[in-house]
């Protein structure tokens, strides 16, 4: 019985959070490894970028709130969601148009569009701090729960409760639908085929007569789509703050990175592997102890490896770990 | 002469902006922003020197500015005898401990062959050690943490004069980057820039949660000054007969004795604010042209030449034997080192360390603005990008209240429009900020004033 207690103990704190966290990153990772194996360069307004879409997935759920709108048990974001990407994707091709195609033209090096991405962070901060402030806001609605943790007491009869919010569970399922999709997009379809022969090899691309213009749109599509998601999940399962979002992109810069930038698949598992360390090396085992070990060798401290406040510690660990071993990533990515 | 024209005219237009501000806000402004300007060029000279004259990217400009911030907070704060009798022991014992472990890393590293079982044997070391510092350590915070925490609460410092933080936070600053240069430099660009903003962020976790140390989120205040008291030269004698020298034409007009006395108090307490901040200016001046002096020394000898061409061609340089990696770390200590200079400045000046407040768009961002808008690999252009870029940092706000109610002039003052955008005038600066910065890199890539290189 004990057993089972800490099973559900660490499924409930370690392992379903990290999922959802997870997924999170994993989309971002993905957005920035895109961008990264066909714009080639880091895109250091990630962060801001992803909470300029949540910002329109915002301001439309208030709107369909205000008319009173909604899906019943599910949020309402989610139906904001498609709204806000078309307005997300407009933004992401109107930069691309005035900013960054300039560089492209004329074959910048990285490092360039590198920067020149942070001046495209700040603006995009600025536009969102001043639409809708650099405050909190929370815009979930709905059913919080799918299951309680004293409803799941009650039907176990176990003393720890396992509780699932159904944002994680929205969350999980629109990753792996999207992530899917986008594989399936990558791998089977000839536009998505064309777009990573453009990764591999641009010049050997543009001579089977590939449109660049046209891979280069796409590209900003999907990121925009991602970005959008990615941003909304994660604004829904926790709160919308630009500054965190804005802090956001160290871990999911390390998830793109482990992975191998420039390889989607590798910074979509990359999501996972920074979510589960960071939230294992945070977790404060005492309770599980307690339940695993007899009486009398319960532990006395928390039995927290690391604390929550130095959680960039462990993104920053795995990254350096990876890139000393494995300098191309887990899966091979290019390198650098 | 006429090859500096345009350097002298970009100074010149700078100082007269701030002398405007002078005139027309108040001096007590204008010293402040030409005082914050300064601090912002020394921390322009420290990123130049790494990302102009050698092209490495370092994004944990906040990282080592903090570190020159404990600094001066280590440096200048009286010891806390109780703290240090209650576990100071167990500080310095875990300090012992962290030293060992570092040097059976190196043992281990010179002793063995690279293989599995010496990563294994590395990789238990640093566990095992953690763990023991953590026993060790623990009981030791705890009761340093519990010694008056409402005003004390750490260990204090050493109790010196506070302008030592200054060479001492450039010593914390360099030791930091050497280690990081010695795990990350190997790393290509955007790689490092992910890398060294990562570590930033860690060495402000570090700072605000270690209270023991820092005293965390509490915030230390009252740091030791360089510069006299207001309060005090309120009261010296020679600095009201000054005030009244100045003023004397001023004075001079009015007649009754009571309100001559008044205005004249008024005077001194604007004075002494004026006279303060004049001090400021003088050390961060005196600071600021040595640095100026040496890094351009430095750039013009065989070894600016060296790193240049580093920069513009790694493999060649590397063919012609010159030892990349190791110049590299040598000019990220230096660039890191100058870096912790301006962050023991900056507490310096304010008095008072704020862990909170270090945050990278202003202290990592923003100086990377200064510098590519100032000019990269031109000392004169990285000091005036800090001085154009922190003008406007700081003036964004008046000129963009001013712009917000000419454009919303028709709307009632009570209109939701209008006053949503005036709660948001703050953030007109990271609109200026960004915008600023997309504009010059598109059409002035090398700066305000470009890098030139000038064959003797």
């Amino acid at each position: 019985m004990d057993f089972l207690n800490a099973i559900i103990l660490l499924l409930n704190y370690i392992f379903v959070p990290a999922l959802a966290y997870g997924s999170q990153l994993a989309l971002g990772a993905i957005f920035v490894t895109l961008i990264y194996g066909i714009l080639r360069f880091a895109n250091f307004a990630t962060g801001d970028m992803m909470s300029f879409g949540t910002m329109f997935t915002i301001l439309f759920t208030w709107y369909f709130q205000s008319v009173g709108i909604g899906l019943g048990l599910l949020p309402t974001a989610l139906l904001a969601i498609p709204f806000a990407i078309i307005f997300m994707i407009g933004y992401m091709l109107l930069i691309d148009k005035f900013v960054f195609k300039y560089y492209r033209v004329n074959k910048s090096p990285p490092v360039q569009l590198a920067m020149v991405s942070i001046g495209v962070m700040f603006v995009t901060q600025a536009v969102v701090r001043i639409i809708i402030g650099p405050s909190d806001r929370r815009f979930f609605d709905g059913e919080k729960f799918l299951i309680k943790a004293g409803e799941f007491k009650d039907i176990t009869g176990l003393n720890e409760g396992l509780a699932i919010k159904s944002t994680q569970v929205i969350t999980i399922l629109v990753t792996v639908v999207l992530v899917s999709t986008l594989f399936w997009f990558l791998n089977k379809t000839k536009t998505g085929k064309s777009m990573r022969a453009y990764s591999d090899n641009e010049d050997l691309a543009l001579l089977s007569g590939i449109d660049p213009k046209k891979i280069v749109m796409i590209t900003w599509i999907i990121a925009g789509i991602l970005a959008t998601i990615g941003g909304a999940l994660y604004g829904l399962d926790k709160s919308f703050k630009p500054f965190t979002y804005f802090n956001n992109m160290l871990p999911i810069f390390a998830a793109a990175i482990v992975g191998g930038i420039g390889n989607p698949f590798g910074a979509f598992l990359g999501g996972y592997v920074i979510a589960f360390s960071e939230i294992l090396l945070t977790y404060a085992y005492k309770k599980f102890f307690m339940y695993v070990l007899p009486e009398s060798m319960a532990p006395d401290g928390l039995i927290q490896l690391l604390s929550t406040d130095y959680k960039f510690a462990v993104s920053f660990s795995i990254l350096v770990i990876v890139l000393l071993y494995r300098p191309s990533g887990i899966f091979k990515g290019k390198v650098l | 002469m006429r090859k500096n024209l345009n350097v002298i005219a970009a100074y010149s237009i700078m100082m007269g902006l701030i002398i405007l501000v002078g005139i027309f806000q108040s001096w007590n402004i204008a010293l402040s922003i030409f005082n914050l300007c300064l601090i912002s060029a020394v921390m322009t000279m420290g990123a130049n020197i790494q990302w102009g004259y050698a092209g490495l990217i370092n994004f944990g400009i906040m990282g080592y500015t903090a570190l020159g911030g404990l600094a001066a907070v280590l440096i200048s704060v009286n010891p806390v005898q109780e703290a240090w009798s209650a576990g100071g022991l167990n500080i310095l014992f875990s300090l012992f401990l962290i030293i060992g472990m570092v040097l059976a890393v190196r043992y281990v590293l010179n002793k063995y062959e690279k293989s599995k079982t010496r990563t294994y044997i590395i990789a238990s070391i640093i566990i095992l050690g953690i763990i023991i510092i953590r026993f060790v350590s623990e009981p030791g915070i705890e009761a340093i943490e519990e010694v008056d925490p409402a005003k004390t609460g750490f260990l204090g410092g050493f109790g010196l004069p506070i302008i030592f933080s200054w060479i001492v936070g450039a010593l914390f600053a360099g030791g930091l980057a050497f280690v990081i240069g010695k795990v990350a430099l190997g790393l290509r660009a955007d790689y490092l820039a992910i890398a060294t903003l990562l570590i930033s962020e860690i060495v402000i976790a570090i700072i605000k949660h270690e209270d023991w140390l820092t005293r965390g989120v509490k915030n230390v205040i009252g740091l030791k000054r360089p510069a006299p008291y207001e309060v005090n030269l309120q009261q010296t004698e020679w600095f009201i007969n000054l005030v009244e020298k100045f003023n004397s034409s001023k004075l001079s007009l009015i007649s009754d004795l009571t309100e001559r006395q008044a205005t004249l108090n008024q005077f001194v307490i604007e004075g002494s604010s004026i006279f303060v901040k004049l001090c400021y200016s003088g050390l961060f001046l005196v600071v600021v042209i040595i640095l100026l002096i040496l890094t351009q020394k430095a750039l013009y000898s065989p070894w600016g030449r060296m790193m240049r061409a580093i920069r513009d061609n790694e493999e060649a340089a590397n063919a012609m034997g010159k030892n990349v990696v190791k110049q590299h770390l040598l000019i990220f200590v230096l660039g890191s080192a100058i870096v912790g200079i301006a962050g023991a400045m900056l507490v310096t000046q304010d008095g008072l360390f704020t862990p909170g407040s270090y945050r990278p768009m202003r202290y990592t961002f923003l100086i990377w603005v200064m510098v590519i808008v100032g000019g990269s690999g031109n000392n004169f252009g990285a000091i005036l990008g800090g001085f154009v870029v922190w003008f406007l940092w700081i003036e964004a706000a008046p000129i963009g209240l001013y712009l917000v109610n000419l454009t919303t002039a028709g709307l009632d003052d009570t209109h939701f429009l209008k006053v949503h955008l005036i709660e948001s005038v703050p953030y007109f600066r990271f609109l200026m900020m960004g915008m600023g910065l997309l504009l010059i890199m598109r059409y002035r890539p090398r700066g305000i004033l470009p890098e030139k290189i000038e064959i003797k």
